[in-house]
C-alpha cells in the first residue's frame, strides 16, 4: 500500500465524519502518514458534507485533488453524483442507496434525480460502481446507525488491508455493547451480502 | 505514541503541556473544539465567558495574577477582543498569555474572511503559526515562553483548515506537563495602569520589543530554510505550505512559523540565494507587502488568489502560470447532470421553526443575527433581512425605528438567540430602552450555544466544566434593563408565537420583548414526543411545507388539488407538533407506538 486518497461525502447528521476518523485511523495502523480533512458549521444542518482522508509515506496537503481520488464513498444516493467526478481515471465509487430529500425540493422546486439518471451520471465517470443498501442492511440487524460499518466493509472489500486491522480500529471506536453488531455489519459489507447472515 | 489528532485537539494538548492554569473562551467555528478539550484537564479552570471580550479581559487577569493563560476565539471573534489586544500589547504580560485566532479562509462558517495576521502588526504583537497537528502542539511551549521571555500577548493563529484537520503526532501519553507555578501578582501601574501618561512610556518599550522579536526570528526554529532547487524560493506558511511543498516538490523553501514580526535578516539571506521569490500565502499579501518594503523582489498574489481557501489545484494553477510544470491536468469526464442544492435547514424538532413561520406568515421585516437561526434567511421563510456580526441585530433596529422606518406599514423585528443576548446584545437593548426606542425584539432561547454545537452560556445552568450554576434569568434581566412588555410564549406552541408577536408589535410607542422558550433539539431534556404521520385528511395544501422541515417531503399528487400531498419520514421526525398545527385539516396526527 503507498499512497491512496478517499472522499466520504453525504448529508449532515449522518456520521460522514467518524467514519472518515476510522479509514485514516487504518492508514495509520497500516504503518502509513494519514491526514484526514471536513468542513464543520453550518453543513452540520443538513447540509452538504465532504470528509478528505490521504494516506501516503508523507502527506502533505490536507485535502485531495479533483480527477486524483482513488474512491469515493457516498452515504447518499444523489450525493454520488456531486462527488464522482473527484475519482481517478479507474478510480470505484461506493454508493449508498438511501435516499435523503434536499430542501431545496420540499419547499422549492427541485426533483431528486431517478435512479436511471443518478446511474447515468456515475457512469460517465467510471463503471466501477457499487451500490450498497446500508441502511435497509442496518435496519435489518436492528440499528439504523449500522448504515456506515456497512460502508466502511464494502470499502474494504475493496482494499487489500488485512480485515483484523478494520475491526481492531472500529472496536476501539464504537462503544462496548454496539461491537458485536458493528461487526456484523461490517462484514456484510465486506462480503457484500444483501442481508444479515444466517447463523 | 503516535496518534490521530486535530489541529484543535493538539492545540488543547499543547496548551496543557504549556502548564497553563485559566483558558477562556466564547465558542465560535473553527476555535470551539479547544476550550472543548481543555475542559477535560481538571488542573486547568475553562470557562465560557459570554464574548470574547470578556474572555481575553479574564485570561489578562490570570496572567497579571501570574499564571499562564489563554483565550481562544475565532478570527471575527478578535474583532470584538481587540480593545482588550490592544492595551495588552503596551502592559505586557507576567504569566505567559497565548491568544488563539482561529481564521475561516473560505468563510466556511463565517460572515467573513479576514486575515488576523494583520492584526498582529496592528497591534505590535508576534503571531505564530502552525502547518499541522504536530506543530500546534509544539509551536505552543514556544509561544509561552515567547509571551515570558518578551513581555508580551502572542497570537496563534490558525485556520480552519488547520484546526479541523487530523494529522498523526507524536505524543507521550498522559504526562510531560511542565508546571509553572502561579507567581503573584506584583504591583506597578505605570506598567499595569494605561492612563496616558503611563501608555506614552510603554510605547517605545512596545516598538523595542518588536526590533527584538525581529532579531529573535532570524534565528528561531520554526523559521526554516528547507534547500533544494534555487531556481525558486517559495516563502510560505500554515497550510498553505503543505500545498505549496506537494506542489513545487523539490524547490527552496523558507516556512515561517512566526509570521509577525518576520526574520528580515533570514529573508534576505533566502532571497540572495534564489533565482527567483514566490510567496505563497492564502488570502492578503501580508508577506508579500512586508518582503516588497524590505527592498526585496517578490511575486506573490498575481499567482495565487486573494479570496477563498487554498487547495491543491489552485495552488497547481498558480504554478502553471509561474511556468513551474504540472503534471497534465487529469481531464475529468463532465458528469451528465448537477444535483439539487442541499440548503442548511433548521433541524426537525428546532424550538425556532414556530418563529419563523410566524415571521414569514406575518410578513414582517426582520433584523437578524448569529447564530442557527441565521437559516431564517433561508427559503422558505425568507425571513431575515439583514445579518451582520454578534449582537447587531438590535442596534440595526433602534437605527431603522429612529428613523421612522419601523411603522405600521413595515413594521420591523430584531431577532437574536439567548447566547448571542448575553453577548452583545445586552448593550445594544440598554441603548433601545435609553433612547426611547420603539423596537420590538424576539429572544430565541433555547437555553444553550446551538450552532457551534451545544455549548453553555449564562442563561445554561451549567459551567463548560460541568459544575451547577446560577442560571440567569433573561426575563428579569430585560425586565430590570427596564422594558416593561416583556412577553414569555413556549416556543412549541405555533399560535402562541404567532399571537404574542402581533401583541407586541401593536405597541409603538416604548420597546417590547418577546421571549420564545424552548429547548434545541439536541439536549437532554427536549420534551421527546411521538412520531408524527400524515393521514387520509391531507389534500396537498403545501401549508406544512412551510415550515421548512427535513422530515416532511413531497409524496404523491392529490388528484383533487394536483398538488403534492404530504409524507413524514420517521426517522427524522422528532415529535415536535409544529406541522400538525399549521395543518388546517387535521391531515398529521401521531403515531401511536
Amino acid at each position: 500500500m503507498t499512497k491512496k486518497d478517499f472522499l466520504l461525502a453525504g448529508v449532515g447528521g449522518q456520521g460522514v465524519l467518524t467514519a472518515s476518523d476510522i479509514v485514516a485511523e487504518v492508514g495509520m495502523a497500516l504503518g502509513l502518514d494519514a491526514k484526514k480533512s471536513e468542513v464543520h458549521g453550518f453543513s452540520q444542518r443538513g447540509g452538504v458534507v465532504e470528509s478528505h482522508v490521504r494516506w501516503g509515506q508523507h502527506v502533505g496537503a490536507p485535502l485531495g485533488e479533483r480527477g486524483h481520488i482513488d474512491y469515493v464513498l457516498a452515504f447518499e444516493l444523489m450525493e454520488s453524483t456531486r462527488w464522482v467526478d473527484y475519482l481517478k481515471p479507474g478510480g470505484t465509487i461506493i454508493v449508498n442507496r438511501q435516499k435523503i430529500l434536499p430542501m431545496s425540493a420540499t419547499v422549492g422546486n427541485a426533483v431528486y434525480p431517478s435512479d436511471e439518471e443518478i446511474e447515468k451520471a456515475l457512469h460517465a465517470v467510471t463503471d466501477k460502481i457499487v451500490y450498497v443498501d446500508g441502511l435497509e442492511i442496518a435496519k435489518s440487524l436492528g440499528n439504523k446507525n449500522l448504515a456506515n460499518t456497512v460502508l466502511l466493509g464494502a470499502l474494504a472489500h475493496e482494499l487489500d488491508v488485512d480485515p483484523e486491522i478494520w475491526l481492531d480500529v472500529l472496536v476501539r471506536r464504537v462503544p462496548k455493547k454496539y461491537i458485536e453488531e458493528n461487526k456484523k455489519a461490517f462484514w456484510i459489507g465486506k462480503l457484500r451480502e444483501k442481508a444479515p447472515v444466517n447463523s | 505514541m503516535k496518534k490521530l489528532l486535530s489541529g484543535n485537539e493538539a492545540i488543547a494538548l499543547g496548551t496543557w503541556l504549556a502548564g497553563v492554569r485559566y483558558a477562556s473562551a466564547y465558542p465560535g467555528t473553527p476555535s470551539t473544539e479547544i476550550l472543548e478539550n481543555l475542559a477535560k484537564h481538571q488542573d486547568i479552570r475553562a470557562e465560557w465567558a459570554p464574548n470574547e471580550k470578556v474572555a481575553l479581559d479574564s485570561a489578562a487577569g490570570a496572567c497579571y495574577a501570574g499564571a499562564r493563560a489563554l483565550a481562544s476565539m475565532k478570527h471575527v471573534g478578535l474583532n470584538v477582543a481587540s480593545e482588550s489586544l490592544f492595551y495588552l500589547a503596551y502592559t505586557g504580560v507576567n504569566g505567559g498569555l497565548v491568544i488563539i485566532s482561529a481564521d475561516d479562509p473560505g468563510a466556511w462558517s463565517s460572515q467573513n474572511e479576514q486575515d488576523n495576521r494583520n492584526y498582529a502588526r496592528f497591534a505590535k504583537v508576534p503571531c505564530i503559526e502552525p502547518a499541522d497537528s504536530q506543530e500546534c502542539i509544539d509551536y505552543m511551549a514556544i509561544a509561552y515562553d515567547l509571551s515570558e521571555q518578551f513581555d508580551t500577548p502572542v497570537i496563534f493563529r490558525t485556520t480552519t483548515r488547520i484546526s479541523h484537520s487530523k494529522s498523526v503526532v507524536n505524543v507521550e501519553d498522559g504526562n510531560g506537563r511542565v508546571e509553572h507555578p502561579i507567581k503573584g501578582f506584583t504591583p506597578d501601574p505605570t506598567k499595569y495602569a494605561m492612563i496616558p501618561a503611563h501608555s506614552r512610556r510603554r510605547h517605545p518599550v512596545v516598538e523595542e520589543r518588536t526590533k527584538k522579536l525581529s532579531e529573535w526570528a532570524n534565528t528561531a526554529s520554526i523559521n526554516r530554510i528547507e534547500w533544494g532547487n534555487k531556481k525558486i524560493g517559495f516563502v510560505t506558511a500554515s497550510v498553505a505550505y503543505q500545498y505549496a511543498r506537494e506542489v513545487f516538490e523539490g524547490y527552496s523553501f523558507l516556512k515561517l512559523g512566526m509570521s509577525w514580526p518576520l526574520p528580515e535578516k533570514l529573508i534576505r539571506e533566502f532571497a540572495s540565494q534564489v533565482e527567483k521569490l514566490v510567496i505563497v500565502e492564502e488570502l492578503d499579501p501580508f508577506f508579500e507587502n512586508e518582503i516588497k518594503a524590505m527592498g526585496i523582489p517578490c511575486v506573490g498574489k498575481e499567482y495565487f488568489p486573494m479570496v477563498n481557501e487554498f487547495s491543491l489545484a489552485v495552488v497547481r494553477d498558480g504554478a502553471r502560470k509561474l511556468g513551474v510544470p504540472q503534471p497534465e491536468p487529469v481531464v475529468v469526464p463532465a458528469v451528465t447532470m448537477t444535483p439539487p442544492a442541499r440548503p442548511p435547514a433548521l433541524c426537525p424538532g428546532c424550538p425556532h421553526r414556530s418563529t419563523f413561520y410566524a415571521l414569514r406568515k406575518l410578513r414582517l421585516r426582520v433584523a437578524g443575527d448569529i447564530g442557527c437561526y441565521s437559516i431564517g434567511v433561508l427559503p422558505p421563510f425568507n425571513a431575515m433581512d439583514t445579518i451582520g456580526c454578534m449582537g447587531a441585530s438590535l442596534g440595526v433596529a433602534q437605527g431603522i425605528d429612529a428613523v421612522g422606518v419601523n411603522n405600521e406599514k413595515t413594521p420591523w423585528v430584531a431577532v437574536i438567540g439567548d447566547s448571542t443576548f448575553f453577548h452583545a446584545g445586552m448593550p445594544a437593548l440598554a441603548n433601545i430602552i435609553y433612547n426611547k426606542g420603539a423596537s420590538t425584539v424576539l429572544i430565541l432561547d433555547n437555553d444553550i450555544t446551538g450552532m457551534t454545537g451545544q455549548q453553555e452560556n449564562p442563561g445554561t445552568g451549567t459551567t463548560l466544566q460541568g459544575l451547577q450554576t446560577k442560571k440567569i434569568d433573561i426575563e428579569a434581566v430585560v425586565r430590570g434593563m427596564g422594558v416593561d412588555d416583556v412577553f414569555v410564549v413556549p416556543s412549541f406552541d405555533e399560535h402562541a408565537v404567532e399571537k404574542t408577536i402581533k401583541q407586541a408589535i401593536a405597541i409603538k410607542d416604548r420597546p417590547s420583548v418577546v421571549i420564545s422558550r424552548g429547548p434545541c433539539v439536541f439536549l437532554p431534556d427536549y420534551p421527546q414526543k411521538f412520531t408524527y404521520d400524515v393521514n387520509e385528511k391531507c389534500n396537498g395544501c403545501s401549508m406544512c411545507f412551510r415550515v421548512g422541515c427535513p422530515a416532511i417531503f413531497k409524496g404523491e399528487i392529490d388528484t383533487t388539488t394536483k398538488q403534492p400531498k404530504a409524507l413524514i419520514d420517521p426517522l427524522l421526525c422528532v415529535g415536535c407538533d409544529i406541522c400538525a398545527q399549521v395543518c388546517p385539516h387535521n391531515a398529521i396526527s401521531k403515531v401511536n407506538n
